[in-house]
This record gives C-alpha cells, structure tokens and sequence, in this order.
C-alpha cells in the first residue's frame, strides 16, 4: 500500500510543472497572435488615448513576465476574463459549454469500450480464424473513417430521410432528458463507431501479448475452462494497455471534437473554441487553449492512478 | 505473415490510386476544377460529369483530383516537416545530453501535454488560416513525437562499440551522428511517419472542414464537404466522394502501417 502512495504522490507532484509549462505556452500562443487586441476590441474608430487606457486596464503595458505573472494569478482564482463578443465571464462559457462535450464523450468512449474490449478479447482468443479475420478488418474499416463524414452520412439516414431523429441543434439534460438523449444518439453513435475501431484493436493486441505468456499455458494446463482462463487471467493484463489508451482517446477527442459539434450544430467546447478564433475573441481562445488542455492533462492523471488498479506490477517497480 | 503481406499490397495499392488521381490532377483533369457554370448546378452524376457537379455546376470529380494534390502535398510537406525538425532536434539533444537535452526534452513534454489537434488549432491562430499555416501547425504539434523517438534510439545506439569506433578512428562527430547513430532510427521513424501521414490526412480535412484550411474556391477534400453539408439532402452525391477519398486514404495507410510495424517489429513475427 505504501508503494501505491509513493506511485500516487510521485504522479501528483510530476502534474504541476506540466501544468505551468501547458499555462506558458498558452500565454505565449495568445501573444503571438498577429494584430493588437486591444485594437480588436475598440474597432477602428478609436483614439489613441482609449487605446491607451484599455491597454493599461488590461495590463498590457507592463513587461511580459509580469503580465504573465498577473495573468497567472487571475487564473489561479478561477478569472480567465470576460469574452469580447458578448462580455460573458470566459470560465462560465467555459463551464457549461463543457458540460455538452463531455456528456457525448463519456458516453461514446464508456459504451465503444463495453464493445470493443470483448471484441478484441475474441479475436484474439480465435486467432487467424474468419472471425478474428473479420473483427480486425471491421475494426479497421471503422477507424479510417472521418467522424464528420460518418456523421454526415448517419445524419442523412435517420435525420434527413427516415426521420427518426433530429438532424441539428442541442436540448440540455436538465429541460428535457427524453429530447436531450434524442439529439444525442447520433453525435453519440458516430464517435461510438469510430472509438470501437481503435480500441479493438488495441484490446486485440494486448490480449494477444498476454494469451502467448507461460501462466495462461500454466492455467490452461491445470484445467481451467476456456471461460476461467479468459476472465481470469487474460483479462485483467491485457486491459492496462487499452485503459491507457482510452485516456489518449479521450484527450483526442477533446482536441478534435470540433468537427463533430460542428456536423451536429452542437453548443459544445470545440465549437466555442472554433467560433472565437474566427471572432479574433482572444481571451476565449486563451481559455478553451487552457481549459481543454487541462483537462486532458487531469484525465491522463485519473488514466495513471487508476493503472495500478489494473496492472499491479505498476506501483511495485 | 501472408496476411500481412496481403495488407501491405492492399494498403499501397489504395494510397497509389490516390496518388494517381492527385498526379493525373497535376497535368489533366476533365474539366477545370475552378469553372463556374450556374446552369449546371448540382446536377447528378451521368456520363458527362461522372461524380456530378457542385452548387455552382463545378465539376465533382475535376475538384476530387485537384483535391487529392492539395491534400497530399500539404500531408507529405507536413510530416516532412516534422520529421526533419525531429529528427535534427532529437539527434542533437540525444547526443550532447546535459542542461540543453534537458531543456528541449522539459519543452517537447510540455507540448506532449495537449492533444495533437488542440495545439495545432492554437498554433494556427498565430499562422493564420491557409496552406502554409496548417503545414507550419501540424508540423509543430507533431514534431515532439518524432523527437521523442528518435533522442531514445540516439541514446541507446551512442554507447554501442561501432560508434566508439568511428570516433577512435578520428571521425568527427557530425559525421559519426549521421552515418552510424541516425540510421538506427529509420525503422521506428518510418512506422511512425506512415501513422502520421494518416493523422495529418485526417486533421488536415478536418481544419478545412472547419473552414481553417485552405480557403476556397481551392478544392480540398475537407472543404468540398464543408460545402456540401447544406445541400446534402438534394444533393448526396456531393457528400459522398470527398469522404471516401479520405477513408480510402486512411485505409491506405491504416494497412500499410501494420505491414510495416509488424515488419520492422520482431516481436509480432510469429503472428
């Protein structure tokens, strides 16, 4: 147990640096942008004593490190500015644009691994037969699938001409559930398709790994069913691959998650992100930079202190 | 092993008729990709216009070829970028090691710590939307991948006896990096460029798809579906083709880079 504490208050300590660099680099992205801000905001009309002012309310007349400096502390309380196109506080925007992504997300990514880890368990378990053969292809055919194309053409299907579903927009949870999980099942079902594909495999390829090892022979020899020696043995070591994997697949579809929302006209982070880089919004586009990256960096945290639970060589070495 | 030699075929065959098209595209295309014809707007495809026409009469399959140039060009400049900043980047810091090594590795980390597509949307902020900007984008945000890998064969191979002995046989230190400690990387680094000219096909559609790409009227597979999306309902075809280049591209290179891993990889050789 000791071991797992010292694993777990390591991983801890290592996060923070990470995320003073992942700060940095943000800060250094929105200050390359080519153009003033300022100007942004004020248009063309104005003089250069509002121009003056504004930079000095902003703290942009100060030297860098101390505007980043400042910068930091406002965020560390949670302030990361207010938007320019609609003087909204950028951390609620933030918040409840969230909300719509990562209920997609976690349902997409929860429901592709109940799919894909028995998928992959059994393809590898009837290696190099017709089954295995027509699991890694499909799951290969799935993967090379854009997720905006896909979602187009499932849009078309039971949007457009069966009219099972609504084809754009977005209901909250909290109005309606029933409608809500109506405009969620395509949006839903396109990343489903598409994350089944990867983790297959990559179950496929860790259960293999683990199925050539001597314990499964050793288990097998002393005469457990087929069923046991899966459950059992192969199972729980061929998991921690694909665990971690799933942490990398959630990251990615955060950064990429845009194209979906926009497929789907869903009010998601990706969208906002989007549509405030095409607003020249620059604290927007400073927030969801930070805020995304943050929380891919917290879920690859959960992703390593969940591993030991997994693969408890871990916290041993 | 049959299978995956069947794979590798399969996997080329589908990026060379991609690559086909796009050469074709380069000297003859049917029609131009760029001609306006507001009589011939969204028409079905037939024996004229083989994959139909667009909302402004263009040419589907014209634009397809063009398209396939673009997108290619822009995915083979892209990884070619990362993998020359990388590669030079990891070769040096897994050479001379110490406070520079350190430093570069602290950097590469920190951009490790976004998602691939996040970091290359804020970089594009700063490019700006085009051609040149993606490339510089995605070039960036893929960079540390290929320089992670290639400082780990570097550190690995420095301490072998054959780079001991090109030194003591007075080689300089440019030329023993080069010809003895940079070809131990080529396996790990091809396997990797074939996944991410994959990724870079898919992230480069997509930013045109968001309208962050190459700016139309310039045919690119992201943004003739883009264009598409409104008139998908009247017009399906318009839909289709662009997303099956680019699957059949992912295919392509999905195929090819298991032949590949499982070839450069000996573990998987009795697969």
């Amino acid at each position: 147990m000791t071991g797992h504490a010292t694993y777990i208050g390591k991983r801890l300590l290592w996060t923070l640096p990470t995320l003073f660099l992942v700060a940095l680099i943000v800060f250094f992205i929105v200050r390359l942008i080519p153009g003033d801000p300022v100007q942004v905001i004020l248009g063309d009309q104005a003089t250069e004593q509002e121009i003056a002012v504004l930079r000095a309310q902003y703290g942009l007349d100060k030297p860098i490190p101390m505007q980043f400096a400042l910068w930091m502390g406002q965020v560390l309380q949670g302030d990361l500015g207010n938007s320019i196109t609609n003087n909204q506080p950028v951390m609620s925007l933030l918040l409840s644009r969230f909300q719509v992504s990562a209920t997609i997300v976690l349902i997409a990514v929860t429901l592709a691994t109940l799919i894909a880890v028995p998928a992959g368990l059994l393809a590898a378990w009837k290696q190099n037969t017709t089954l295995d053969v027509a699991i890694v292809a499909g799951a290969t055919l799935l993967m090379s699938v854009p997720s905006f194309w896909l979602g187009l053409i499932l849009l078309l299907i039971f949007g457009l001409k069966l009219a099972w579903l609504p084809v754009y927009g977005y209901v909250p949870f909290s109005e309606n559930p029933v409608e809500a999980l109506r405009y969620m099942i395509l949006p839903a079902a396109t990343l489903i398709l598409i994350e089944v594909g990867v983790l297959t495999r990559m179950a496929r390829a860790s259960a293999m790994e683990v199925l050539r090892l001597e314990y499964v022979t050793h288990a097998r020899a002393k005469g457990l069913s087929n069923r046991q020696v899966l459950l059992k043995h192969v199972l729980p070591n061929a998991f921690a691959p694909t665990w971690t994997m799933i942490g990398l697949v959630l990251g990615g579809l955060l950064g990429g998650i845009a194209v979906l929302e926009t497929v789907f006209t869903l009010p998601g982070l990706g969208r906002l992100l989007v549509d405030a880089i095409f607003a020249r919004d620059y604290p927007v586009v400073q927030g969801c930079l930070l805020f995304t990256a943050l929380i891919y960096v917290i879920v690859n945290l959960i992703v390593d202190l969940c591993y030991p639970l997994f693969d408890p060589r871990v916290s041993a070495s | 092993m049959k299978r995956l030699r069947i794979n590798g075929i399969l996997g080329a065959l589908l990026l060379g008729i991609v690559g086909g098209l796009a050469l074709i595209s380069v000297f003859w295309t049917p029609y131009d990709p760029m001609k306006v014809s507001l009589r011939e707007r969204l028409n079905p495809p037939s024996l004229i216009h083989w994959l139909g026409t667009d909302e402004f009469g263009r040419d589907v399959l014209s634009r397809i070829m063009t398209g396939a140039a673009e997108s290619l060009v822009v995915s083979i400049c892209t990884v070619a970028f990362a993998v020359l900043f990388g590669t030079l980047i990891g070769l040096f810091a897994g050479y001379v090691r110490g406070l520079a090594d350190r430093l570069l590795m602290v950097v590469s980390d920190a951009l490790l710590a976004f998602p691939g597509t996040l970091l290359a949307l804020g970089i594009m902020v700063i490019v700006g939307p085009n051609k040149y900007g993606i490339i510089v984008a995605l070039g960036i945000a893929y960079t540390p991948s290929v320089l992670r890998i290639v400082r780990a064969s570097v550190l690995s191979a420095r301490e072998r006896e054959y780079v001991e002995a090109s030194r003591v046989i007075g080689n300089s230190e440019l030329v023993t990096m080069f010809r003895h400690v940079l070809p131990n990387c080529t396996a790990p680094l091809v396997v990797l460029a074939t996944s991410m000219f994959g990724w870079v096909v898919l992230a480069e559609s997509g930013l045109s798809f968001l309208g962050l790409g190459v700016p139309p009227p310039a045919p690119t597979w992201g943004n003739m579906l883009a264009s598409a999306r409104p008139h998908m309902e009247r017009a399906i075809w318009l839909g289709f083709a662009p997303g099956l280049c680019i699957a059949m591209t992912m295919l392509g290179v999905n195929l090819l880079g298991d032949a590949l891993r499982d070839r450069f990889d000996p573990r998987m050789e009795d697969r």
